[in-house]
């Protein structure tokens, strides 16, 4: 590890820190409906599709419009994808995408996850790029943020259920907030070498004399959305360790800071709505210190390298003259620091573009994103996805050490209740039934174990990494997996849905319940949701929740490669 | 009912309890609690897996028999917690069975009526029946006194051994049946009908057998039955995960494993906590209708106290002498002693006790002087002997009798007597009459309410809890606010109507907050009703009974506090243990995970971080822990966690510090110290 390294971890998180309130109050404003300077499209776009925005719609209203915009959309991307080939911008005459492909991509994009089992360069016209998952990338996103929008309403209001207008929250989250901030942010990459061009794929001669064939594409404008709306589909199958993708530091610095952009600054909002800013900050916090201490763990693990090769005498040590530590599946560019960085940082969101390759890390550089995508990617989290996940571990811990206090555990002072529990601990159990359950049929079947590309623990992390990925919303890969396939085509899309559309009902629900509540004035009685002392709570409760659900699995995973590795065996 | 304070293991009850664990294991009963019937479902199947085995003829089943002897102990341990809190409520309600069998009535036939009776046993009382008790007649049923005056003997149900009196009209007309008449006669009409009775309801609730679970309590097994849910899917996956590391797991490894898992610790001491919730009610002598009144009591925002009998004594104490122009405070103190000596009542006796302390005047013999006491129709009281007359009493009533004795009244006094008034005293008037004199009037006596001793500590502690007392008092709003000040409560409500009361607590329900109260007559009734908390007392109306959620048998207002104290606990108690038991899970992995899987992955062995024997004795200890754990953990559950009135951030983290993180440590140390006593054993 590197002093310059850790400064640059700093820089991130000075960034973060900065950014969190001004955004957060954009946000606020959007939400609220105090930003009007595309009032007249936003109108027209209403008027259009035949909406009223106006109307506070209760939660089984707002999640129904939710689940419907969501199915139309995907149907929508899965014809345009079998159709590829009818369709303009194909300069490469790329075919109609495979009826598999097409349902786990349709699913991918939907739900946010951005998951891709196909190259996009060699699979993806620009008409289905820039139409379909662009498209995916702005609203997928906007949806999030309307869910976390709308669940932060419940907690705030007192209101018989209502949670406010799916309508104007999609529709605000993509004009006020993505699409501008998409716009200008483009240019900035443009700057900085990311292209953006509609020309056919160029052949060159290398230096070595060899021929080479390069795509080329609209890349700058679906790089910004790819990060800012934690998406994470890269243009190009490499994704962000593609130079025409992510060519400076600079630009892999930007990617890094709009992933947690939007993210941290709900937690802001969240303050702002709720009016308690310290409760805010102290969920920030409890986020920020689980993203440091991955982002340690893992610059460490990375840093370190890997003892068999020090072992046979080969230099892992850093100097001038290299990074030193474990090199493998990193782009020079980067180094060490900022590839475990971005490692850390997409995987706390739910984003998984990546710029170093996960499988290649070692094993405890690589248990740092398997263990943030299966704590829920809650530290900052998915656009949305991250800030309502996070309220849910809230409202649990709130309610299993809030007894303590001797009083029915209140949250802003609402009753949680049996039904706030129930929903609570479906959305918490669901991840443990699809991704184990998952996890464990396909390391019987022969269909699961044809994928691998590795044998023993580490193929089984492959296999548990690629299910925690779908069904977190993640979509970056451990890669060695094979992942187009029938049986992991139709397996993950299917976890990517319940990933999504299973976990947003009982979240809308909870919040719709805690709608419904009267609010108790807070007393010396109430059980403190500020401070130190609730930001170690929430912590705890996280890690152990999510220790108890995943500890057998990760040991037989990371842990044990891990420990193997310390005597001497890779796999 | 006669409390006495039983030890926590008293002989009989674990007796019994021992019984009752075993009959609790009907699947019927099992299913109330999810957690403890997956730990039931665990033991019958390794029974199964291991009768196989043995039929099988292997011979290697130690591990396995030892395995199943400690999952049916878990089961057993938990159904045993649940019995021993039931005993303690089972034994009372043997005791008040006891006075209500066996008991005959003397019904009437006509009210007016009394000589003719026809006598029929108790239970064949309706309601609307009139029956006739006499000295030594165990009154048969609940009712109400439609005639006469009678002293009440109610120890079987209150304790309290001193008689009460009961008689018809007004607040204090309801008896209970199984109390015994000592005095006179009553006239009763029958309220309750056989089965309903308060003595009816109250061995049902002290044994339980109507017991609901409470709305915490429901979404505290929502909580463990998911988490339940999750492990069962940790470990079901977990044969997957093995056999792709290369060999399955045997069933009985993987049941012990889940039940290490689950929450069995809260899961086996949830209803034990809530019974014992109910029981340490029972022991303040107050009855709680339901659990859920006992949980109320626990979020309570708001205390409503009555001023008089709660944050006052019920009486007055002379608290200063105030002279009329020309007369001298010590004269005054003198007569105003003088007139009191025989005066046996609390406030007479505070006026001869202020004259001595403030005046240094000994308390005279009273030999001579004749005692003239107080009367409602004379509205004073006062001493005679053959020299003078001495009189105290309301300043209308001192008046009048001064100028009937031929004296004037001072031009002063009018004005002292309503200084007092509004400074929240009452004031007494003193005069005297010498025989060769006219009458003159001397001055007044101050009569202040006196504050309870330690109410402002106690209404410190409350604040602190985050808990708002209001007084309630008939008195205005200058007295009322003289009196809240000085006994530290935060807010009044003075000249309070019926209607006022209930105005209040729906204006703060409204904002979200829970009210507690007390109250005991009739015009009390609606506002108890509608309070989250309605403590009626138990000397009270039968309205006020019926409409309150808890009955206190010793009618002392005050104990609303320890109500709330009682409820807190209960609720604390529960979060703590299951805090400390989703925290014991960590070490269980630590125990049971690398034993598992050594065999396949040996590096695993460094997760072994308590150095465990062997993999047969970390999953037994850990097995035996799990279980044992549990009936170490039955005297916090039936005794409640410690609980010291604070603020919710500093019990918050006193508790987390315990239960968080007592409950991670406490179990690496339990387990490894098991695994060397069953090494030491050679049971592994």
């Amino acid at each position: 590890m590197t002093t310059n390294g850790w400064l640059q971890i700093l820089l991130f998180s000075a960034s973060i820190l900065a950014l969190a309130k001004p955004i957060g109050w954009y946000l606020a404003a959007v939400y609220e409906g105090r930003v009007r300077w595309l009032a007249p499209i936003e109108r027209a776009l209403y008027v259009a599709s035949g909406v009223n925005a106006e109307e506070d719609q209760h939660w089984t209203r707002y999640t129904a419009s939710m689940l419907l915009f969501s199915l139309v959309t995907m149907l929508l991307t899965y014809a345009a994808l079998r159709l590829q080939h009818l369709l303009p911008l194909n300069p490469q005459g790329f075919p109609g995408v495979t009826d598999r492909q097409s349902f786990e991509t349709a699913a991918s994009f939907t739900t946010n996850t951005n998951w891709q089992s196909y190259s996009g360069e060699s699979t993806m016209s620009y008409f289905s790029q820039m139409t379909q998952l662009a498209f995916h990338n702005f609203v997928s996103a906007a949806v999030g943020m309307a869910i976390a929008v709308a669940v932060v309403r419940g907690l705030a209001r007192r209101s018989a259920g209502m949670l406010g207008n799916f309508w104007a929250d999609l529709v605000r989250g993509t004009l006020y907030v993505l699409l501008p901030a998409s716009l200008v942010l483009s240019l900035v990459l443009v700057q900085q070498g990311v292209i953006q061009n509609f020309a056919s794929y160029r052949e060159l001669t290398t230096l070595e004399g060899a021929k080479q064939i390069l795509a080329m594409g609209p890349v700058a404008s679906q790089e910004v959305i790819k990060q800012l709306g934690t998406n994470g589909g890269g243009f190009f199958n490499a994704n962000s360790a593609h130079p025409f993708e992510n060519p400076t530091p600079w630009s892999n610095f930007i990617a890094m800071v709009l992933l947690f952009a939007i993210p941290s600054g709900l937690v802001w909002m969240l303050g702002k709505m709720i009016g308690n800013a310290r409760h805010a900050w102290a969920v920030w916090t409890a986020m920020f210190v689980l993203f440091l201490s991955g982002a340690g763990l893992a610059y460490w693990a990375e840093a370190r390298g890997n003892p068999i090769h020090a072992a046979r005498g080969v230099d892992v040590a850093t100097s001038a003259a290299q990074p030193g530590g474990n090199m493998e599946g990193k782009e020079v560019r980067f180094g060490i620091a900022n590839s475990a960085l971005f490692a850390t940082i997409t995987t706390d969101a739910s984003c998984g573009a990546v710029n170093a390759m996960h499988d290649s890390f070692t094993p405890l550089g690589g248990l740092v994103p398997l263990v943030n995508i299966q704590l829920g990617e809650i530290v900052f989290g998915g656009v949305g996805a991250g800030l309502y996940g996070m309220l849910v571990m809230v409202v649990l811990s709130v309610f299993i050490a809030g007894l303590m206090v001797g009083r029915t555990p209140e949250y802003l002072g609402k009753k949680i209740q049996a039904r706030e529990v129930q929903m609570a601990m479906l959305f918490t159990l669901l991840s443990s039934l699809v991704i184990l359950a998952m996890t464990g049929v396909s390391v019987v079947l022969p269909a699961g174990l044809a994928g691998r590309n590795n044998g023993g623990p580490h193929g089984f992390s492959e296999i548990l990494y690629a299910f925690s990925s779908a069904f977190a919303n993640n979509g970056s890969a451990f890669a060695g997996l094979t992942g187009s396939t029938y049986y992991y085509n139709t397996m993950l899309a299917v976890a990517m849905l319940f990933g999504r559309f299973a976990l947003t009902v009982p979240v809308l629900a909870l919040a719709g319940f805690m709608a419904d509540k009267k609010i108790a004035p807070e007393t010396a009685g109430t059980f403190p949701v500020t401070g130190p002392l609730f930001v170690l709570l929430l912590i705890g409760v996280i890690l152990i929740v999510g220790a108890l659900t995943f500890f057998p699995a990760l040991a037989l995973g990371p842990v044990v490669e891990h420990l193997f590795m310390g005597a001497g065996s890779l796999f | 009912m006669a409390t006495q304070k039983r030890p926590l293991f008293d002989a009989p009850i674990v007796r019994r309890a021992i019984g009752d664990a075993f009959t609790k294991l009907a699947p019927r009963h099992m299913v109330r609690n999810p957690v403890m019937f997956v730990v039931l479902i665990g033991s019958v199947l390794t029974t199964l897996v291991l009768a196989r085995d043995a039929m099988g003829g292997r011979r290697d089943i130690g591990f396995t028999v030892q395995i199943a002897i400690w999952l049916w102990f878990t089961v057993l341990f938990a159904n045993f917690a649940e019995a021993m809190a039931e005993g303690r409520g089972k034994a009372q309600a043997d005791t008040l069975r006891k006075s209500r069998t066996e008991t005959t009535a003397k019904r009437l036939a006509d009210a007016g009526d009394r000589t003719q009776t026809t006598t029929v046993a108790a239970p064949d009382l309706r309601r609307g029946d009139l029956v006739l008790c006499l000295p030594g007649d165990v009154i048969p049923s609940d009712g109400e006194v439609v005639e006469g005056v009678a002293s009440v003997d109610e120890s079987a149900i209150t304790g309290e051994s001193a008689p009460v009196v009961r008689e018809s009209g007004g607040d204090r007309s309801a008896v209970t049946g199984g109390t015994k008449v000592l005095s006179d006669y009553l006239v009763i009409r029958i309220s309750a009908n056989p089965g309903e009775t308060f003595l009816d309801r109250m061995i049902a609730l002290v044994e339980g057998a109507s017991r609901q679970k409470t709305p915490n309590e429901i979404a505290l097994t929502i909580l463990l039955s998911g988490l339940t849910i999750i492990f069962l899917l940790a470990v079901v996956t977990l044969q997957p995960f093995a056999i792709y590391a290369g060999g399955p797991v045997a069933i009985p490894i993987l049941i012990a494993l889940l039940v290490c898992l689950i929450p069995t610790t809260i899961g086996g001491l949830l209803s034990a906590i809530g019974i014992a919730g109910m029981d340490r009610m029972i022991q303040q002598n107050v009855i709680a209708m339901s659990g859920r009144a006992v949980e109320a009591a626990g979020d309570v925002n708001t205390l409503l106290l009555d001023k008089t009998g709660t944050i006052t004594l019920g009486n007055r104490q002379a608290s200063e002498f105030i002279p009329v122009s020309g007369v001298s405070i010590d004269d005054l103190a003198d007569r105003a002693q003088l007139s009191s000596l025989p005066d046996e009542t609390p406030e007479g006796r505070s006026i001869v006790v202020l004259a001595k302390e403030k005046f240094g005047l000994r308390a005279r013999d009273a030999n001579g002087m004749e005692f003239v006491p107080f009367s409602a129709t004379t509205r004073m009281s006062g001493v005679d002997n053959g020299v003078f007359r001495i009189r105290k009493g309301a300043g209308d009533s001192v008046a009048r009798w001064v100028r009937e004795q031929g004296g004037v009244i001072p031009l002063d006094l009018e004005s002292i007597v309503t200084r007092v008034a509004q400074q929240g005293g009452t004031p007494l008037v003193v005069a005297e009459r010498h025989t060769a004199t006219s009458a003159r009037v001397l001055g007044v006596i101050y009569l202040k309410d006196i504050i309870k001793g330690g109410m402002r500590e106690r209404f410190d502690r409350l604040r602190a809890m985050g808990i708002r007392t209001v007084m309630i008092t008939g008195d205005n709003p200058l007295t009322a606010a003289s009196i809240a000040q000085e006994a530290g409560v935060d807010d009044f409500l003075a000249e309070a109507t019926p209607e006022d009361k209930m105005a209040l607590i729906k204006r703060e329900q409204s904002g979200g907050k829970l009210v507690a109260m007390a109250g005991d007559g009739t015009n009390d009734a609606p506002a108890l009703a509608q309070a989250d908390v309605g403590v009626a007392m138990n000397t009270g109306t039968q309205a006020a009974k019926e409409a309150g959620n808890m009955i206190d048998l010793d009618s002392n207002p005050t104990k609303l506090i320890e109500v709330v104290e009682i409820g807190k606990q209960l609720l604390m108690t529960r979060g703590s243990l299951t805090t400390f038991s989703i925290a014991n899970d960590v070490a269980k992995y630590f125990a049971i995970i690398p034993a598992i899987f050594v065999a396949t992955y040996p590096p695993l062995q460094a997760l072994n971080v308590m150095r465990l024997h062997s993999s047969q004795s970390a999953i037994l200890a850990s097995v035996i822990f799990n279980a044992l754990v549990i009936i170490a953990l039955i005297p916090l559950a039936l005794r409640g966690v410690k609980y010291r009135p604070a603020p919710a951030a500093t019990i918050l983290r006193r508790n987390l510090v315990v239960y968080g993180l007592g409950g991670l440590v406490v179990p690496f140390i339990g387990i490894k110290v098991i695994d060397a006593l069953l090494v030491l054993a050679h049971l592994v």
